[in-house]
């Protein structure tokens, strides 16, 4: 068997005894981190194109509620209302509701036998704007007024607001999730490192006997922690696209889930950066904590 | 120099190494033999006193410079510190490859050292394959393929017959001859006097008179 032995070939075994039980359960940790961030950040471009796409449909349209006044019929008021909006600059088109869809869009309150017929009832007239230059909700206010039509012109811009902050919010939600998720992977890093450094105690001062600096004993660790993370790293990233993949898969026939949650293929490599920012966060926190724990010894 | 809160290991010790010299260290077990080596291979710090190595006092050296020092100094340990998950020969290359040298630059030295010290078919083993004697050779061989200029050694020839405990005193007076201050705990009298070198003796942790060897000289 020694004959097999060539010194000629012989290249450095590493430094470090190769991974055992303590740290198949730090991969497992990390993988399943990656996921969670990965999943956040897919959930949280989702989100925003959720938000996004309600928030282009609000401000994209405004509705008119037209009331009849002096001879006019509700009817009346309502066609002379959409000839003075459809005539505004920056209005694509304005549709009056006749007054069975309106009828039927208060049902919900007033049940299906509807209003009185004599009932005067204010007209609604759908207005869309032109997506390049759209009519501001006031210059069709003023055009209606100008016309001596009692009407109110709603753009949509306090519900506009509110997805907006919510659209902001779930960007924020999610990136501070994945900071959170970097932040703890550190944590536990840094904790493995210094488990690490006590269970190779003995091969830590055979090192510094021979005369390893403590930076070079630190890069052992960072290279061990920072290799562990990106290919847990990896594991976990492609699991989560996975799992975003199943999920998209999954409710493509569902409108109120693809609505909520409109994840586009391209979301997919959204996990991606876990990979490398976490091998990254292990490789800083590694070598800082075994520094630390280095620089209290002989 | 004392453990925490325990009395003195060595106390009032104050003795000179000349460059090149070659010394025994002797004295019964518990005399602070090993506490002295570690002293001067730096893996303890003295709670008193001054050491002071290549002209430099150790309790003023900076961190960063102990390591360079500590590539200058070859110890063999007495419980060996060989790495369990390296091989002979990889054991043997540590300080070398510390050092920062290409592993072709090293490679044929390593494996001529094995060869003298009677491991040269043993360099893939695992050091639990190895007997105790192999473990010392091993242990040896690692402290000199640097030719350090000091050579610390600890009971070095404990798990070794007499005809290799001869082999390891001639490697380590010819390391001496070619310049290394060379210091070796013993407790084999044999050995001392058959090496003819001065030596320094402990008890209880104070330097004490030499006691006379049996000029005899050995096989």
């Amino acid at each position: 068997m020694s004959l097999a032995f060539d010194p000629a070939k012989w290249w450095p075994a590493p430094l470090l005894p190769r991974r055992d039980g303590r740290d198949w359960a730090l991969l497992f940790v990390v993988a399943a981190l990656s996921f969670l961030a990965g999943l956040a950040a897919v959930g949280a471009l989702a989100g925003e194109r959720a938000a996004q796409g309600w928030r282009s449909e609000l401000t994209g349209s405004a509705t008119v509620i037209v009331r009849a006044q002096g001879t006019d019929t509700p009817d009346e008021a309502a066609a002379r209302a959409e000839e003075t909006v459809a005539g505004v600059r920056g209005v694509a088109q304005a549709l009056p509701l006749d007054a069975a869809k309106t009828q039927a869009l208060l049902a919900p309150w007033i049940g299906p036998g509807g209003l009185p017929p004599d009932l005067p009832t204010p007209r609604l007239i759908a207005v869309e704007l032109d997506p390049k230059a759209p009519a501001s909700g006031e210059a069709i206010r003023q055009a209606l007024k100008a016309a001596g039509l009692d009407a109110d012109v709603d753009d949509h811009s306090r519900w506009a607001a509110q997805i907006m902050r919510a659209g902001v919010a779930v960007e924020v939600a999610g990136a501070s999730l994945f900071a959170l998720i970097l932040a703890v992977l550190g944590a536990v890093i840094a904790f493995a490192t210094r488990q690490g450094l006590a269970a190779r105690r003995d091969v830590v001062e055979a090192l510094h006997l021979a005369g390893a600096t403590d930076g070079y004993i630190a890069r052992l660790f960072q290279a061990r922690f920072a290799r562990s993370a990106a290919q847990a790293g990896l594991a976990g990233a492609l699991l989560a696209a996975a799992a975003a993949a199943a999920l998209k898969l999954s409710s493509a026939g569902d409108e109120q889930l693809t609505a909520l949650l409109p994840i586009a293929w391209r979301d997919l490599i959204a996990p991606a950066p876990f990979p490398v920012l976490g091998a990254l966060v292990a490789a800083v926190t590694a070598r800082m904590t075994a520094m630390a724990a280095l620089a209290g010894r002989p | 120099m004392r453990y925490g809160r325990e009395s003195e290991v060595l106390k009032d010790i104050s003795f000179d190494l000349p460059r090149g010299s070659f010394h025994f260290l002797t004295g019964p077990s518990g005399s602070g033999k090993s506490t002295l080596l570690k002293l001067i291979y730096l893996a303890e710090q003295a709670s008193r006193g001054r050491i002071e190595i290549f002209g430099q006092d150790l309790a003023l050296l900076k961190r960063g410079d102990r390591p360079l020092l500590r590539r200058r100094i070859g110890v063999v340990f007495q419980e060996f510190r060989l790495l369990d998950h390296l091989s002979v020969f990889d054991n043997a290359a540590l300080s070398p490859r510390i050092g920062g040298r290409k592993p072709a630059d090293y490679r044929s030295d390593v494996a001529d050292l094995l060869s003298w010290v009677g491991l040269g078919e043993r360099m893939h083993a695992m050091p639990s394959a190895l007997s105790g004697g192999e473990k010392q050779r091993l242990a040896i061989a690692r402290a000199v393929i640097n030719r350090p200029d000091i050579l610390l050694a600890d009971e070095p020839t404990g798990n070794v017959d007499d005809a290799m405990a001869f082999r390891i005193l001639r490697l380590f007076l010819e390391l001496n001859r070619v310049g290394a201050t060379v210091l070796i705990a013993s407790h084999d009298t044999a050995l001392v006097a058959r090496s003819g070198m001065p030596v320094i003796s402990l008890d209880e942790g104070r330097l004490a008179p030499v006691a006379a060897f049996d000029p005899e000289p050995g096989p």
